[in-house]
């Protein structure tokens, strides 16, 4: 089912990230999430297949692949943690988006190092005051001289205090999304600092942080694109962030489905097992079509903004919203079919259910997901 | 030198495997058919003797029904250089395979070949074997590990007292047992240069070689279901019964 529209490629590079995920991953996914532990050699090795610049130019290091390349791998991997697959699409959105709007020097110099996850990188766009309404972020990058001197907080940051580059929007300008930059911070640059690991309900294999900018001196070097880029760079990186998020939600539930009929078949009650309720029987037909339907659209966005068009952007969020949604009700069936065995730890249901609880928050949440859709049908 | 690496298209390890209702052997309708894991093996020597620079050029080759060209792709993404595919819809025997391979070896004059020890789905353990034999080649079987130095390979084989090791003078033949390696996954870029370098396609007529299967397979079933065991209720009884079955 899954295959159903794969080329050949595209199953030989499902295959690999799946294998990659069963070997590397899954058998550690719940001791990660229970010690939260960002495992970075694993992404490491991610990275050496080619998984950490999946959409990036081959001669900068990149895979030089489709985001309908990019949707496959990251459900592949999300079936053994979305966690650990979420981050991976983070970092790869901040490869992209200096790979994509980048001067050459910037491209050349810090985009292979990211390839190759020698630098991870994160995107910085929340800030405790501004979440949804992005384009009211305050983080000020003051001119002066060759320099921006930066100032602000950064709210949720995923990867931070690990990852050696950030992307961050700040306030270069006037009020609204015209008056923001993006700019290429790096971890050890002189009044950088980070809070502490947040305690949060899932996504416990990468650290949540808040950064802090005090008195940052950003080389003018650092700015990415022109300045003002800055919130059309944020929200390009979105539309294929949305993507990769929504493939994480479908692979988690994917793995959860096909735990829940594993179970079914060897837990008895009653007198016959699980799988012999037809009330049952109708609840997997059900999560089985659902997420059907949501990998045959979110592959349809994702081939929407192959192509650039017109409608991509409302697509993705239409995927992302739908994707996300189905993905955690069918996770949280799964849960349901197991019992209360479902809520212990060691079965690996409840971790997926806390994962991917998030996904319909973040890059965006799904009520933003439908004011997008909104503005697009109906104009403002 | 040259290093052949013959791989079969097998199906997949994880696939449970279903008998025809015709008996006349396994369903392979819409089942997920993989490369050999012994040939995976092989093809990951051949990449490491390359990347120590004891191999210049890798060939796999491969012999089945069309679908099987697959493989070859696989290979490429994982490092071979070339690929050769001889195309047949009949059933080959080990034999047949080992009188392909003699042809094509002719040809390409490699100083090594490496096969699997055995393909997963007949397990017939022979194909290395007969080349070999047909060749007049030095053979080490079940290799676990191996060194080259110039015209002369070291192998170190697993046997059931322990370790055995062979030294063999190239060319030679050797077949890979589990412990050899642990193969590598594809990168992406390679994934999509693998899908652009051609496959060279070439059928048993091609060699003058007949490949019709010498033997007649009667039937194929599926094994006896096991029968349920018992619960005793203590090691005295455990012994009992152990000794009125006569193994004790
Ligand atoms: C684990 C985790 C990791 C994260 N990682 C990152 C990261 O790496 N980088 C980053 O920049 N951010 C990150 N975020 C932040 C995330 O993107 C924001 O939490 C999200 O955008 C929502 O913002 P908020 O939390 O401020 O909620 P608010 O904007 O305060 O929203 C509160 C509620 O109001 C709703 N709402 C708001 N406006 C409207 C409206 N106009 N119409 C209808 N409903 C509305 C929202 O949908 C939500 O339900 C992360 C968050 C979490 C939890």
């Amino acid at each position: 089912m899954t295959h159903w529209q794969l080329t050949e490629e595209q199953g030989a590079i499902e295959e690999m990230a799946r294998s990659f995920g069963e070997e590397h991953i899954a058998p550690y996914a719940l001791e990660w999430d229970e010690k939260k532990h960002f495992p970075h050699d694993t992404l490491r090795h991610a990275a050496n297949l080619g998984m950490a610049g999946i959409y990036v130019d081959e001669d900068i290091g990149g895979s030089g692949l489709k985001r309908i390349d990019a949707v496959v791998i990251f459900e592949a991997l999300a079936k053994a943690c979305p966690s650990t697959a979420a981050f991976l699409s983070i970092h790869n959105m901040v490869a992209w988006m200096i790979a994509s709007y980048g001067a050459p020097a910037q491209r050349t110099e810090w985009v292979p190092r990211l390839c190759r996850m020698d630098w991870v990188g994160s995107y910085c766009l929340t800030e405790p005051s501004v979440g949804s309404d992005a384009a009211a972020l305050r983080t000020r990058a003051v001119r002066d001289g060759d320099y921006f001197i930066v100032n602000g907080t950064k709210q949720f940051i995923s990867g931070a205090g690990s990852s050696d580059v950030y992307i961050v929007m700040a306030r270069t300008g006037a009020e609204g999304p015209k008056g923001i930059s993006a700019l290429v911070i790096f971890k050890d640059m002189e009044g950088v600092s980070f809070g502490s690991n947040e305690r949060k309900m899932g996504w416990n294999t990468q650290p949540t942080r808040t950064v802090n900018f005090d008195n940052v001196a950003v080389p003018v070097s650092h700015l990415l694109g022109a300045e003002g880029d800055g919130f059309k760079i944020a929200m390009a990186g979105l539309d294929g962030g949305r993507l990769n998020i929504a493939a994480c939600s479908i692979g988690g539930a994917q793995s959860a489905l096909d735990k829940s009929i594993r179970y079914m078949s060897e837990r008895s009650a009653f007198g016959s097992t699980l799988d012999r309720f037809q009330a049952l029987q109708f609840r997997i037909a059900d999560m089985a079509t659902d997420l059907a339907a949501a990998r045959i659209f979110l592959h349809h966005a994702a081939h929407m903004l192959d192509e650039k068009l017109p409608d991509a952007t409302m697509t993705c969020a239409m995927a992302k919203r739908f994707a996300t949604d189905i993905g955690f009700s069918v996770a949280n069936e799964a849960l349901q079919l197991h019992g209360g065995y479902g809520y212990l730890a060691e079965y690996g249901i409840e971790k997926i259910v806390r994962d991917l609880r998030v996904h319909q928050i973040l890059e965006g949440t799904n009520e933003i997901m439908r004011v997008i859709i909104a503005r697009a049908l109906l104009g403002r | 030198m040259k290093v052949l690496v013959p791989i079969k298209q097998v199906i997949d390890a994880n696939v449970r495997p279903r008998v025809k209702a015709d008996g006349t052997g396994v369903d392979l309708a819409n089942v997920k058919l993989s490369i050999n894991p012994f040939c995976e093996i092989a093809v990951e020597e051949a990449i490491r003797l390359k990347e120590k620079g004891k191999a210049s050029e890798i060939v796999v080759v491969s012999i089945g029904p069309a679908k099987a060209q697959e493989i070859i792709r696989s290979a490429y993404a994982l490092g071979a250089d070339r690929g050769l595919f001889v195309e047949t819809e009949e059933r080959v025997e080990p034999l047949a395979v080992a009188k392909v391979l003699q042809a094509i070896i002719a040809a390409e004059q490699p100083g090594l070949v490496i096969l699997g020890k055995q393909a997963i789905d007949d397990d017939s353990n022979q194909t290395g074997q007969m080349l070999a034999g047909l060749l007049g080649w030095p053979q080490a079987t079940f290799a676990s590990k191996l060194e080259v130095d110039g015209d002369r390979a070291t192998v170190t084989r697993e046997v059931d007292g322990g370790l055995e090791t062979l030294a063999l003078t190239l060319p030679a033949i050797v077949t890979t047992d589990l412990r050899l390696n642990n193969p590598r996954y594809p990168t992406l870029p390679n994934i999509m240069k693998a899908k652009k370098k051609a496959i060279d396609v070439k059928k048993p007529e091609d060699f003058g070689i007949d490949i019709t299967p010498r033997l007649k397979v009667l039937k194929v079933s599926e094994p006896p279901a096991r029968k349920p065991g018992i619960k005793v209720a203590s090691a005295e009884e455990l012994v009992k019964d152990l000794k009125a079955a006569g193994v004790l």
